[in-house]
């Protein structure tokens, strides 16, 4: 039953085929299982089952909550979840137990959904490996499959298997490997620069970032206020559209949500792309992008143009300044957000007492590591009133052209665009930490950030596996507020492509008797 | 900008002014020191300060002094700028903080709508332009008692720029009122901070949060004002606006209005000189003191070939003086950042609103310049006009708290003239209150009592001797009424002819040296014998029918 999708396994709730404590308490012994995988900071056993009997007795009274109520779902450890431990995997939240929920999370409970813990990230979601957080990295759980363990064998170079795992990318990656390992049927990630979209493309699934506004950040532990968004990490884009749905909307405690209401929808299923324009941007060729990739993106908009869609190269000019822009915006925020982890209110407080800027040096010294000091220190010296005007004035500047970039393709008829997510696939983790964060961040983050600057719905589709029997993502970006539409694209992309689902080995064990007892490549995309 | 010149040691006539209220200094409660009609010319002859109090040496050069002042007035709303946390003065510490106030990480600022109305109407009233899109910015500094590590200010684009206060200074003897002018150059919303209490013994520093996020309208004012009473003024007249407008309660005890000023000196038709600022002035009066101290400390300093710092300074109210402020050293970079978590603040005119808007969502400013309330000058000129008042008496009125109330309960309850009644207001009432350190409201004689006191008079009940005599008994026996006292003390003018004529007789006959003077030539000796009259009649006696009686018998 873990092996399905959401919205199968929703339909075996409500046929009653499958109780939701029955549900939990799979997911609950698979979190232990591939514990290994560290995808979890802290698993929320007691609140689950708790959730699920409550859910049990909806269902057994028939008054689900709806497609949400008792599906097992997991929370980035950057959301604020009301009297469980939120860490953002840095020292300085360690034991921070908020008084509050984030909207999405609430609006996930509200539905009825089981909260079976909060994942594991980069510490403060800075970060595109989930390597960097204080409790130790996220394996990818492709690195046991045995799509990629069988291609492994032909080279005998894997001595000591163990240690060479795979990253899940990030910073989402504790989400990402959830979902990817069944632990849960769909998590909330965070989406600055591609947290979401990256780690989903290095595991295989779905990574929605919803339009800037369509879903409230209140309670999200923020990076870059105007670019963050929570995202959605499922094993189907109709899943991802399923959780979209129950997040997105008005929130007043967030002023930067639109205020149309938004209407439910459900996902049509896409018959005829005839009438679709892709545009497909030349500036994201990159000479970094590997040739698996470039050939699996070309293989896709050759697929779009088949089956009669307009496929037309456009150009996004500014795209080359896109990520150093970002990362001035981006540090600039991150400065001023972490300006009030002081140790006076909330969190890690040093031992100094001295003067009260001893006692901020030292808390700030011991809270946070390498990374989220750097970027705190750049953002400082960009954010200093002689270096204002230079950098991030002008940042925000070429913000604005990227911004029209898109708006230029947009208007002239182009529906979405499609990219690749990442360079290449997943990598060991020995080899992802030759480099530092920051050039690592700025490699990964090449084709998602973009759509962070501008604001646009972006998602990453797995599509294929790589010689090494690793997945591959692409995207498709579409027009602001147009998630609907990118979502219903994405839902015929993905049925045309098939991606082979998840095969475990040792020590995942084999799963199959938990995922269930049919045969797993007839779980995928039934429609 | 027409500034005065101020001459090094000899008190121009912003000098002459600046002490006033120096005889009062115990005064407690509402501010005073902002009296125009003179009482018993209390304040029209007070002494310069200290610090002037030197011989102008010979070609010595003029100075000329420059303030400006960053006025921070705490929006009266009931809940606070960005958070749902409730707002009262003297609420148990940390008992006002909501999770947005202690900046619990991924809680998010939600504009409040009354304050940006108050600020709306706080703009219109100071004639400004009200921008229909400004912006909010962050503003960085750590400071134990600013969670965030950053305030949120409108430093871009602020909601009001480009207005004026009108306000009135004393000049002149007898004092009369001169307009001035100063140009306010913003308005912004922002956040107030928390408070830190700082215990040295313990070397601990405690941090309430109670005032943390409470709205405040920063009204900046050009530097067109040139002392201590300017600034005192100018400060009262926006007072009184924001107190009419009903946008704060704007008392500075409370700390609701808390004034900054840049005060700076320069030989007339040169540059500005460099400035500083004199942080936290919390009464009407540090402010004058302050400003005027700082101006002459910056003149001695340069006159002796010093140079003034660009610095922040405190006024110690305890020696008179302002001094450096210890923490502040140092430039301070703000690293102000757009704040991203707001959209622009957007408000619209009755043109601009579009169609089928939703009110609870847009604010008009045409709407809010229609509900304004009267301000002060419009109050002010009336009374002038529907009483015959002099301008000076109506700003006396306005400026000492509820006396204007207690002028317009005694008139609607007295046959007696406006005119006397301001007298009586602003002359015996006022100086009791005063000589007592006493605010309008605590006074012991109501409105109707007075206004009983002032029919009997008008009526020629009693005589105005008399009701001196009346009105300091009520002061001392609250809960009498004016009957109750005349009739006790028997102070009804005597209307006894006879007797009144018996008198005068018997008077005559004592005194005939008086008789003589007058027989002489000098008509005035007469007087006496009236005063004697009154005396032996405890003040009952009309003085002008005793004269007259005294007259006619020194005629025959």
């Amino acid at each position: 039953m873990l092996g399905r999708t959401l919205r199968e396994v929703s339909a075996g709730l409500k046929q009653g085929h499958i109780t939701p404590t029955e549900l939990c308490q799979k997911c609950l012994s698979l979190i232990k299982k591939t514990k290994f995988l560290n995808a979890y900071i802290t698993v929320t056993e007691e609140v689950a089952l708790k959730q699920a009997e409550e859910s049990d007795k909806r269902y057994a009274k028939g008054q689900s909550l709806g497609d949400l109520d008792g599906i097992p779902v997991a929370v980035k450890d950057n959301f604020s979840t009301s009297g469980i431990e939120t860490t953002c995997a840095s020292n300085m939240l360690r034991g921070y137990v908020p008084p509050y929920n984030a909207t999405v999370v609430q609006k996930l409970l509200d539905q009825g959904a089981l909260l079976m813990g909060k994942t594991n990230l980069d510490e403060f979601a800075m970060g595109s490996g989930s390597t960097d957080g204080v409790f130790g990295p996220v394996k990818n759980p492709w690195s046991y499959s045995k799509q990629y363990r069988e291609k492994r064998k032909q080279k005998p170079q894997g001595e000591n298997e163990d240690s060479d795992w795979l990253i899940t990318g990030g910073s989402s990656g504790g989400s990402a490997a959830a979902v990817s390992a069944f632990t849960c049927f769909a998590a909330l990630g965070s989406d600055t620069g591609g947290s979401t979209r990256n780690p989903a493309a290095h595991c295989g699934l779905i990574g929605l970032k919803p339009s800037y506004g369509l879903v409230s950040r209140h309670g999200l532990i923020p990076l870059v206020n105007s670019m963050d968004v929570p995202g959605i990490l499922t094993r189907s884009v109709d899943d991802a559209a399923i959780v979209l749905a129950a997040l997105a909307g008005h929130d007043p405690k967030d002023s930067t949500t639109i205020q149309d209401p938004v209407k439910p929808w459900m996902l049509p299923s896409l018959n005829d792309v005839s009438k679709l324009c892709i545009g497909i941007p030349k500036e994201y060729l990159v000479p970094e992008l590997s040739g698996e990739v470039q050939s699996l993106w070309t293989k896709a908009a050759d697929l779009f143009e088949s089956e009669g869609a307009k496929v037309i190269e456009v150009s996004l000019p500014h795209t080359n300044y896109s990520i150093v822009c970002y990362h001035v915006l981006c540090t600039a925020e991150v400065a001023s957000n972490m300006a009030r982890f002081d140790g006076l209110e909330y969190g890690h407080r040093g031992d100094m007492d001295l003067s009260t800027e001893a006692l901020y040096a030292t808390t700030r010294r011991e809270g946070f590591n390498d990374v989220v000091r750097g970027r705190i220190l750049s953002g400082t010296f960009f954010l200093l009133k002689e270096n204002y005007e230079n950098y991030f004035l002008k940042a925000q500047k070429v913000r604005r052209l990227i911004v029209n970039d898109f708006a230029n393709v947009f208007n002239s008829g182009v529906d979405v665009l499609l990219t690749p997510t990442t360079l290449c696939e997943a990598m060991p983790s020995l080899e992802f930490i030759k480099e530092d964060n920051r050039t690592r961040s700025a490699q990964d983050d090449v084709f998602t950030q973009a759509a962070n600057m501008a604001g646009l719905p972006a998602i990453s589709v797995p599509v294929g596996l790589s010689s090494k029997g690793l997945p591959i993502g692409l995207q498709l970006i579409g027009r602001a507020f147009c998630d609907q539409q990118l979502l219903t694209i994405a839902k015929w992309f993905e049925k045309q492509v098939q991606f082979p689902i998840i095969q475990f080995q040792e020590p995942m064990g084999d799963c199959s008797e938990i995922l269930g007892n049919e045969k797993l490549a007839s779980v995928s995309l039934k429609q | 900008m027409a500034a005065p010149v101020l001459r090094l040691g000899c008190a121009g006539r912003c000098w002459a002014l600046a002490g006033v209220d120096r005889g009062s200094r115990l005064r407690r409660g509402a501010p005073n020191g902002f009296t125009f009609g003179g009482i018993r010319g209390q304040m029209s002859t007070a002494p310069p300060p200290p610090l002037t109090a030197q011989e102008p040496r010979k070609g010595a050069r003029e100075w000329e002094a420059v303030v400006g002042l960053e006025i921070h007035a705490q929006i009266s709303s009931n809940s606070k700028l960005f958070s749902g946390s409730q707002v009262h003065f003297a609420a148990p510490p940390n008992s006002l903080v909501s999770f947005f106030d202690a900046s619990l990480p991924g809680t998010l600022p939600v504009l409040n709508r009354r304050c940006v109305e108050a600020a709306v109407m706080t703009g219109l009233a100071l004639n400004c332009h009200i921008n229909k899109k400004s912006l909010f910015d962050r503003k960085h500094y750590f400071y134990a008692d600013l969670p965030a590590g950053y305030q949120i200010t409108q430093q871009r684009l602020p909601i009001a720029v480009s207005g004026r206060l009108t306000y009135g200074v004393g000049v002149g003897t007898p004092r009369r009122v001169a307009v001035r002018t100063a140009r306010v150059k913003q308005i912004q919303l922002e956040q107030d901070s928390g408070k830190s209490l700082h215990d040295d013994a313990r070397a601990q520093t405690l941090i309430d949060l109670n005032r943390a996020g409470v709205g405040l309208l920063e009204v900046v004012m050009e530097p067109d004002m040139t002392c201590g009473e300017e600034a005192a003024m100018a400060v009262r007249e926006l007072q009184l606006i924001l107190q009419a407008l009903g946008t704060s309660q704007a008392n500075m005890a409370e700390g609701q209005l808390r004034v900054d000023a840049n005060i700076s000196v320069h030989h007339p038709g040169e540059p500005f000189g460099v400035r500083t600022e004199v942080k936290n002035l919390n009464s009407a009066k540090f402010l004058a003191k302050a400003i005027d101290y700082e101006i002459q400390r910056q003149i001695k300093e340069l006159e002796n070939g010093g140079e003034i710092l660009n610095e922040t300074r405190s006024f110690d109210s305890r020696l008179g003086c302002t001094v450096p402020m210890r923490d502040k050293e140092g430039k301070q970079d703000y690293r102000f950042m757009p704040e991203p978590n707001l959209p622009p603040l957007v408000l619209y005119d009755s043109a601009s609103l579009p169609a089928g808007a939703d009110v609870q969502q847009v604010i008009n400013i045409d709407c809010i310049r229609e509900g304004l309330p009267e301000l002060p000058s419009v109050t002010r000129d009336k009374l002038v006009q529907q009483y015959g008042m002099r301008p000076e008496h109506s700003f006396t009125l306005l400026n000492e708290v509820g006396l204007l109330e207690f002028f317009q309960n005694v008139i609607k309850e007295t046959r007696a003239e406006p005119k006397l009644v301001t007298n009586w207001v602003l002359n015996t009432f006022l100086g009791y209150l005063k000589q007592q350190s006493l605010a309008v409201g605590e006074s012991p004689v109501s409105p109707s009592a007075l206004a009983e006191l002032l029919t009997l008079l008008d009526t020629k009940v009693i005589s105005s001797a008399a009701a001196k005599q009346v009105f300091e008994d009520l002061w001392s026996s609250p809960g009498k009424t004016a009957a109750q006292v005349v009739s006790e003390q028997r102070l009804e003018l005597m209307e006894d002819q006879a007797a009144l004529e018996q008198l005068c007789q018997a008077l005559l006959e004592g005194h005939p040296q008086v008789v003589t003077d007058v027989k002489k030539g000098n008509p005035r000796a007469v007087n006496k014998l009236i005063g004697l009259a009154r005396k032996a009649t405890l003040n009952r006696a009309d003085p002008t029918v005793i004269k007259k009686i005294l007259e006619e018998k020194l005629a025959t």
